[in-house]
């Protein structure tokens, strides 16, 4: 499945890219990435942990030599942990010219959103959950939850502008 | 023909390829100020770069174009095509002197007088500013232009094809002027993009880690017929990943190589002595990094020649050495490198550059008067900010500062500057170690692989399960290491990866003694791997506050490892800076209650013996079979050359397999072993010396932790065991005049500088010191204390320094007090270096250096 996916990731047009979504489960859950953003789907593996490192961050791992910070989705998301040793996928996107991994628990296909089916995110969604879905889209039998990217790897914003 | 022109070929071919495209840029966006900018200095490097080379005409030619361009980008005077046109000849006309530059090594013979009169026309013409609209009514514009002033291509049409009437320059230059010139430079090295070798790196490590895996499968198959290819194919991917790496470092002194003569040109220019000193040039910098340094290395040294350093009349006047000095350094300081930029020259005028700020609209009068000093300095940083009265060729037009800024931190740097008004400006430019290269030791901890640079590693320690025991004050863990105690962190606990040890817990692992900038301090850790070359890559943005790292790295089976910084540990530790304030008060006080002294036995006799343990080099333990006779004396053979050994009092040599203690003591070169019984101790104390006359060879003896202790006069021994020892005799031994309170400290440092061939004379307070100077005492230099009763040290300097026969003197000042404020304090005060009390080595490099300064100002 994944030289599939890696197949469809590169350039499409703008118009066709935005409705390309990676879904992939998290706890139960069915969201998706836009598909332009992604980079590489890999399997979560030789991740070092980072002591001290904001919560969510998985750690880091080599991608064929540069360096990759991972996020673990579900703590993102407010999810409880994974059970220790679950299989996990590693979805590398890129945000502001670095890349990130981000964890998830499972990576299904990669799908075509039709416009009509999109809805905005339901008001009653807790917190942790409208910050980081831009929108809803009906699938049959089950809803997709899209993710922004930008939002999840978008740790303490304040203390970079303090920095910098 | 000379690196330097070849390299100003390569580099300046590079710069008007650039500046073509920026001029057709302006022309069709003729109020874009950051065109203007960009072309500005690009024009004013080529401009620097001809002047230190000795290439007047292209410098003459340069300078011209740059004036009215300055004019341009500072919006007195509009951009019309004719300037456009004259600035393209102009560049052209460069053209054709580095292509005779390239074929002949010289610069080609010429006349530009027309060029130039064309550029001078329109730096002085109002009448063009007036009426940009409408060059037509200009006679001399070329008629191409009039008929299409905007399009650049017939511009440069103009200069290639057509008649270009004004300027006989530029119709000389229209043969050459497009093919040449590139074609004709020597190769001798070819300039592959830093993406390419980016990639090559990433290609390498990558082939590292194939390799691994191929090892790690033929290990488990036995002897297959792969293992001896493999072998090699192992043994070429590691050959060639170094090579790799070392295609991207480079010496920062590659990036110096060509400011000697740039200072002794400038030198020459402004009529000043200008004294080049340039320290660390072997500290290894990316080359990425190097590049983008170079540039802005150049313009603060330009800058410090040009306004920072003084004309030798003034320095005369002011009281100051004729020869002004620039100091150029750089080291490595925890995960960045450090260069300094210093000058000892008239410092910036802060009262000028608050006027300027308001004159500029950078800030309101209210603001600047509030502003702090340091704050009201970094003003020259921005854009177009110049304090320097007139315009010179060298420099003064405010490009430099804004250039150096940007180039330092489009690389992730900062750049600050210091500056005392008299007395010079220090700029120290600070640069991620990013991509540099460093050598890591591999650790474990709790589970986890963290690598600590190398540098800050002074030993390894193994503690617990027989070793050395780490001891408990309270739940706070120490490592008694020879006599010091050594706070330990707990690198696990303090990273929360486990909890923290309770006090008295037996503890087993390694102990990496660390010196960070503020302190030395031991890492606890599970365990020690090996050291690896690695390449320091920043962290994610995301974890850039994490003090703990200062950056993190691949190691060479695959695997992500954190950067411990040493700094930061110390810091989150609560070691060093966080309590510097506190400690320094603890400090002063310490500095007054005594030293470190080596409690030993000799000569067979019971009472113990100290020496100051700053004195001794090392302890040695030699099996007694080493010990040899030459004449009646005995020597050892030690680090390659033959070393008397000295006995205090009655010796007689060791039994076969036994050892014999020695105490080494070293000056350069010169080695003399002591020998001793037996090594007691190493004890912080204060002692009361009670001087002993007839005792030769100590100084006296006092009470060292409840015993009566005789106090080891080490001159007296180091001149029996080599008569020579203090015999530099063939030069003026160097007389200096030790002022400190403590007679301890006394005792202490007139031997060690005794020992180094000093003439010491001492005395124990700032108004004897001055009644010296009254009475017509001469000195070569002043070693000083500052905290003094009475009179302190800054005072004293201050005094010296007003005048008299000891104004000019090195003043070195000796205390436990070296934050950068107090350095910054001692300097303002006159002192001429400032050294931590008491550091043997520093103390006397200090004195040497302020000593060599003296006789080559002389």
């Amino acid at each position: 499945m994944n030289a599939q996916l890696l197949q469809m990731s590169p350039r499409r047009s703008a118009i066709e890219e935005s409705r390309l979504l990676l879904t992939l489960q998290i706890a139960g859950r069915l969201c998706g990435i836009p598909v332009p953003c992604v980079r590489d789907v890999l399997r979560a593996e030789a991740i070092t942990r980072v002591p001290l490192a904001p919560p969510g961050v998985a750690g880091v791992l080599n991608l064929r030599g540069r360096i990759v910070t991972a996020v673990e989705l579900r703590s993102r998301l407010g999810l409880p942990p994974a059970d220790r040793g679950a299989p996990q996928m590693s979805i590398i996107v890129e945000y502001d010219g670095e890349l990130y991994s981000l964890v998830a628990d499972s990576v299904r296909e990669v799908i075509s959103i039709s416009p009509e089916t999109r809805e905005e995110a339901p008001a009653t969604l807790g917190d942790t959950w409208r910050t980081h879905a831009t929108a809803v889209y009906q699938l049959d039998g089950e809803l997709l939850i899209e993710l922004d990217p930008a939002q999840l790897l978008a740790f303490g914003r304040g203390v970079e502008g303090g920095i910098s | 023909m000379d690196d330097l022109i070849s390299e100003f070929l390569a580099e300046t071919n590079e710069a008007l390829a650039e500046l073509d495209t920026a001029l057709v840029d302006l022309e069709r966006a003729s109020e874009d100020a950051e065109i203007l900018a960009r072309i500005f200095r690009l024009v004013h490097t080529v401009k620097g770069t001809c002047g230190f080379l000795g290439l007047s005409r292209l410098e003459t030619v340069a300078h011209a174009a740059e004036s009215l361009l300055g004019l341009y980008r500072d919006g007195e005077r509009s951009v019309t095509p004719d300037g456009i046109t004259a600035v393209l000849a102009a560049l052209d006309t460069i053209r054709l002197i580095m292509g005779g530059l390239a074929d002949a090594g010289e610069e080609p013979k010429g006349d530009d007088s027309a060029l130039l009169a064309r550029l001078e026309a329109l730096v002085q013409d109002e009448h063009v500013s007036t009426q940009p609209t409408d060059p037509a009514t200009r006679d001399d514009e070329p008629p191409q232009a009039d008929e299409e002033p905007t399009a650049v291509a017939s511009a440069l049409a103009i200069v290639h094809d057509g008649p270009a009437p004004p300027s006989g320059a530029t119709a000389a230059a229209t043969p050459v002027a497009s093919s040449t010139v590139d074609t004709n430079l020597p190769v001798q090295a070819i300039r592959v993009s830093l993406p390419v070798l980016d990639e090559l790196m990433t290609l390498a490590s990558e082939l590292v880690l194939v390799r691994n895996q191929l090892l790690q499968v033929a290990r488990s198959q036995g002897s297959t017929p792969f293992s001896a290819p493999l072998q090699r194919l192992s043994r070429i991917t590691t050959d060639m990943q170094e090579g790799v790496m070392k295609t991207r470092m480079q010496p920062v002194s590659a990036a110096w190589a060509k400011l000697p003569r740039l200072v002794r040109d400038l030198g020459q220019e402004l009529n000043k002595k200008i004294d080049l000193v340039m320290t660390g040039g072997d500290t290894e910098l990316d080359r990425q990094v190097l590049e983008l340094i170079r540039d802005p290395l150049t313009h603060m040294v330009r800058n410090c020649a040009d306004h920072g350093l003084e004309t030798p009349e003034q320095r005369i006047r002011a009281g100051k050495l004729e020869t002004g000095r620039i100091l150029l350094s750089a080291r490595q300081e925890g995960g960045r490198i450090v260069i300094q930029i210093a000058d000892d020259g008239r410092g910036l005028d802060l009262t000028r550059v608050r006027q300027r700020a308001v004159e500029r609209g950078l800030a309101t009068e209210a603001a600047v008067t509030a502003m702090e000093d340091a704050d009201v300095a970094r003003f020259v940083f921005r854009p177009g900010f110049s304090t320097a009265e007139a315009v010179t060729s060298v420099s003064g037009r405010g490009v430099g500062m804004d250039v150096v800024r940007n180039n330092i931190e489009r690389i992730g740097g900062n750049v600050d500057l210091q500056t005392t008004q008299g007395r010079g400006t220090v700029l120290t430019i600070r640069i991620p170690l990013t991509l540099a290269i460093i050598s890591g030791l591999v650790v474990e901890s709790v589970g986890e692989r963290f690598a600590v640079p190398q540098s800050a590693v002074v030993e390894l320690v193994r503690v617990g399960g027989g070793n050395t025991r780490v001891e408990w004050v309270d739940s706070a863990p120490v490592l008694r290491l020879r006599g010091q105690l050594l706070p330990l962190v707990q690198l696990g606990p303090l990273l929360n990866l486990a909890p923290f040890l309770g006090g008295g817990a037996p503890v087993e692992g390694f102990v990496a003694v660390l010196q960070a900038d503020t302190a030395r301090f031991g890492l606890l850790v599970n365990g020690v791997f090996d050291t690896e070359e690695i390449v320091v890559k920043p962290v994610a943005p995301i974890l850039r506050d994490l003090q703990a790292f200062s950056g993190n790295t691949i190691l060479g089976d695959g695997g992500v490892i954190m950067i411990i910084d040493p700094s930061g540990v110390a810091r989150m530790a609560g070691i060093g800076s966080d309590r510097t304030a506190q400690a320094q008060g603890e400090t002063i006080t310490k500095d007054e209650e005594g030293a470190q002294l080596l409690l030993f036995r000799a000569g067979g006799t019971p009472t113990p013996k100290a020496v100051p343990l700053g004195l001794v080099a090392r302890l040695e333990a030699l099996p007694s079979s080493t010990i040899e006779m030459a004449g009646d004396r005995p020597v050892v053979q030690y680090r390659g050359r033959l070393m008397p050994l000295m006995p205090l009092g009655a010796w007689a040599k060791p039994l076969a397999g036994a050892h014999q203690q020695l105490l080494v003591f070293q000056d350069g070169d010169r080695m003399l072993g002591l020998m001793v019984d037996e090594i007691l101790d190493v004890i912080e104390s204060r002692i009361d010396l009670r001087p002993s006359a007839q005792h030769a060879g100590f100084l006296g003896s006092a009470i060292i932790a409840g015993h009566a202790t005789d106090v080891l006069d080490c001159a007296y021994w180091l001149r029996q065991g080599d008569p020579s020892w203090f015999g530099k005799t063939d030069q003026a031994v160097p007389r200096l005049l030790v002022v400190e309170d403590s007679g301890f400290f006394r005792q202490i440092v007139v031997p060690a500088l005794s020992t180094a061939g000093y003439d010491v004379t001492a005395c124990a307070d700032a108004a004897s010191a001055l009644r010296l100077r009254d009475s017509g005492a001469v000195f070569d230099a002043i070693l000083s204390d500052i905290e003094m009763p009475g009179m302190d040290g800054f005072g004293l300097v201050a005094e010296i320094r007003r005048g008299g026969p000891w104004s000019k003197l090195p003043v070195v000042a000796l205390s436990s007090r070296s934050s950068p404020k107090d350095l910054m304090r001692g300097r303002a005060a006159g002192f001429s270096d400032h050294v931590a009390k008491f550091d043997r080595d520093r103390v006397l490099s200090a004195l040497a250096n302020a000593l060599s300064n003296m006789s080559e100002a002389a």
